[in-house]
């Protein structure tokens, strides 16, 4: 599945929930409750809070564990063992990208930096989803690892604002089929 | 504790501390109004239905994205204004002075995108701002970062003054937060809420404020002298710290409200556990930290600090889902409460807040952040909590004054309720139209989209119409009765109130 699609749906599925806990207790809301009620009612939400508590805690340490054992950055000042390496420089507003094609099923590189502004630098995969990102920066350069599989035409496009030619910056990126070229 | 009076006395206003809410809250609602236009516009021309010059599109996202901030802040000021002062001793000097530094803000920020053409956006992200490549000149953006340092002046100077009242009252911070009562001992329930969430805010807040004017500074000298060159990622985290701290603290500030008026509507006290206090310590804590979430994308920076940013990103979830709103809808629950227009915009404050975090957390996720940073899954998510919820509990606590202008009944008239479902429903679907813009790596910050953008640009531009429409309600109804004379309750205010339940 693709990771954006997971996303958007976990997010639907999360504010959904708390659209329905809104709607129940908006449903109860109406009733008033007895002295008595009121005591158990408050007994049990304080209960309840410590459930919701754990049951948070249990998602925040499993989650971290899950979203950070693989970090997506890569370490920065240490061979990184890409099958190629691409340059990329940013600037107001183009891209100089080179080479600017590798071969199906490679690990790439994308050494990324900028000669004036802030730009970002995005991967859009041949269907048109972002694959990967990182921002080119004035005086850094940030390292990206791509695992590029399928073959076809990607799309490098900015995704800092830069000024006015911010959306139109944008340059192709080859990964041909193994065998081809 | 906050008193189950509706409009109790010690929030009757001398009368140039009213007329000074007055000009606050009415300078916000048209603000408000007039920068949804412009959003307005923006979201059509990304849509394909009106075509905006992508010049004036980048100068309408600054001038839409800093007076969107700047109006949020404003009205949360005047709402822990409102508040604080019953606890502690204000100064109207210093509540006027915020103000009018915030107005003289405003001027140099329209002045400079209005005259000087600045696009650089409400970030102003080194070295952007002095470096446009002929779209605006160096001094238009050296006059927004001016505008930038009046606003932040003001805010300063009003937390400067809420400091001295709550240490004059309560001796430190500690105290006043509560935190004597973390481990042990009998929690004084008459210990306001609103002291602890004003002693938290100011403290974050102040620091983000300090960050930013650091970096204000050093972008200002900057532009003035251009051989002094500054270091893009430093400057990019001060910008950070202070851009994520600003707009955050209005919810906080917002949030005073709901515990001050939420109690009164449903009859119920707000109770203050252990839980509470230690939110608040956390939340203190957590927000200073949290600001490398936006630096996730820039590889340069130490890896720790961007693991720290997720970490702190996933806590901020906790004092919201297990105090704040746990705490409102236990408060809601079998309460009885009262269903008019503060009632209702203050319990879907807590909604846009507590459902806006969702999106927002996945997005602070360093494997989620590389697919969604810069697309419009961030604007769908802060509108989310800026727009449904920050701005409903400005609105629930201005409908809930002009109650008080008005028999001492809070309103509940048709209008109010046929407006406000077009408010949810077309808020909703602009969020959405942004999320889902985000899941189809749909770019923010765009004047040109290319045709497979443009449909979730254009449910985005029909919810948006519709909150633009119930806002031009609220907006009407609520100055109108805003400027009315306040009540003079006959005999008895609290009897009055009590008939209309
Ligand atoms: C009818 C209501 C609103 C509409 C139609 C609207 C529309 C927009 C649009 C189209 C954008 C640019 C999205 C993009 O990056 O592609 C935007 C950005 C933004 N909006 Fe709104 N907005 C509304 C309400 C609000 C409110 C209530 C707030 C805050 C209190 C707010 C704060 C912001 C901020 C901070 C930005 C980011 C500016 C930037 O990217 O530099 N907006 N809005
Ligand atoms: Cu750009």
């Amino acid at each position: 599945m693709i990771l954006q699609d997971m996303i958007g749906s976990i997010a639907l599925a999360g504010v959904s929930l708390v659209g329905l806990i809104f709607l129940v207790v908006i449903s109860q809301a109406g009733k008033p409750a007895d002295e008595a009620a009121r005591t158990r009612a408050a007994r049990a939400a304080g209960r309840l809070q410590g459930w919701v508590f754990a049951v948070l805690l249990l998602g925040f340490v499993g989650g971290s564990w899950a979203t950070l054992r693989n970090l997506p950055i890569p370490v920065q000042d240490v061979e990184l063992g890409a099958d190629h390496v691409v340059e990329v420089v940013g600037g107001m507003w183009y891209w100089m990208i080179s080479p600017d094609s590798v071969p199906a099923g490679s690990l790439v590189e994308f050494r990324v930096t900028s000669v004036d502004v802030n730009h970002g630098f995005a991967l859009y995969g041949p269907e048109g989803r972002i694959l990967a990102q990182t921002q080119a920066m004035p005086k850094y350069t940030n390292r990206l690892l791509v695992d590029l599989d399928t073959p076809g035409t990607y799309t490098v496009q900015c995704l800092e604002y830069c000024g006015i030619g911010h959306a139109p910056m944008k340059a192709s990126f080859q990964v041909t089929a193994a065998g081809g070229n | 504790m906050a008193s189950l009076v509706l409009y109790p006395d010690d929030e009757r206003l001398p009368r140039a501390a009213g007329i000074t809410l007055n000009f606050y809250l009415v300078t916000a609602l048209v603000l408000f109004l007039a920068m949804m236009a412009l959003g307005l516009g923006m979201r059509s021309s990304q849509a394909g239905w009106l075509g905006l010059p992508p010049d004036w599109f980048y100068r309408f996202l600054s001038l839409h994205g800093a007076g969107m901030v700047g109006t949020a802040s404003l009205v949360t000021t005047a709402i822990m204004w409102f508040f604080l002062r019953k606890y502690v001793q204000l100064h109207l000097w210093a509540f006027v002075a915020n103000y009018v530094l915030f107005i003289i803000g405003l001027w140099c920020i329209v002045l400079s995108v209005m005259a000087g053409s600045y696009a650089g956006l409400w970030t102003i992200l080194y070295p952007l701002p002095v470096h446009s490549q002929g779209m605006w000149s160096r001094e238009a953006g050296a006059i927004f970062m001016l505008g930038y340092l009046g606003i932040g002046m003001g805010q300063l100077l009003f937390y400067l003054d809420a400091a001295a009242g709550i240490i004059a009252r309560y001796g430190n911070f500690s105290r006043a937060l509560g935190l004597q009562w973390l481990f042990g001992g009998e929690i004084d329930q008459a210990h306001p809420k609103a002291v602890v969430a004003s002693t938290g805010v100011l403290i974050a807040n102040t620091l983000g404020l300090l960050a930013g004017t650091v970096a204000l500074v050093m972008s200002l000298a900057n532009a003035v002298y251009p051989s002094i060159e500054l270091d893009p990622l430093l400057i990019k985290n001060l910008i950070y710290w202070f851009g994520h701290m600003y707009p955050n603290a209005t919810i906080y500030m917002g949030c005073i409200a709901v515990y001050e008026l939420l109690p009164r509507y449903t009859g119920k006290p707000f109770v203050m556990g252990r839980p509470f206090l230690w939110a608040w310590l956390a939340t203190v804590l957590y927000v200073v930290l949290v600001f490398p979430h936006h630096l996730l994308m820039d590889f340069a920076q130490p890896r720790w600090l961007s693991v720290m940013g997720q970490l702190a990103s996933w806590v901020g979830g906790f004092p919201v889902f297990v105090v704040t709103a746990y705490g409102a809808l236990v408060n809601i629950h079998r309460s009885g409460i009262r269903w008019n227009m503060p009632a209702r915009l203050l319990v879907l404050s807590m909604f846009g807040w507590m459902a806006g975090i969702v999106p927002a957390i996945l997005d602070g996720t360093i494997a989620v952040n590389m697919v969604m940073h810069n697309t419009q899954w961030v604007p769908g998510h802060f509108h989310f909590y800026m727009l449904l919820g920050v701005l409903s509990m400005a609105l629930a606590f201005m409908f809930h004054l002009v109650g008080q202008r008005h028999g001492q009944v809070p309103p509940d008239s048709g209008g109010d309720r046929g407006s406000l479902p077009v408010y949810l429903l077309g808020g909703l679907v602009f969020l959405f139209g942004f999320l889902g813009g985000g899941r189809t790596s749909v770019p923010r910050r765009m004047a040109q989209h290319i045709d497979a953008w443009t449909l979730t640009d254009r449910i985005g531009s029909i919810g948006a119409m519709l909150v633009v429409l119930a806002m031009l309600y609220f907006v009407v109804r609520l100055v109108i009765g805003l400027l009315r004379p306040v009540a003079q309750a006959a005999g008895d205010g609290d009897g009055l109130a009590d008939a209309a339940r």
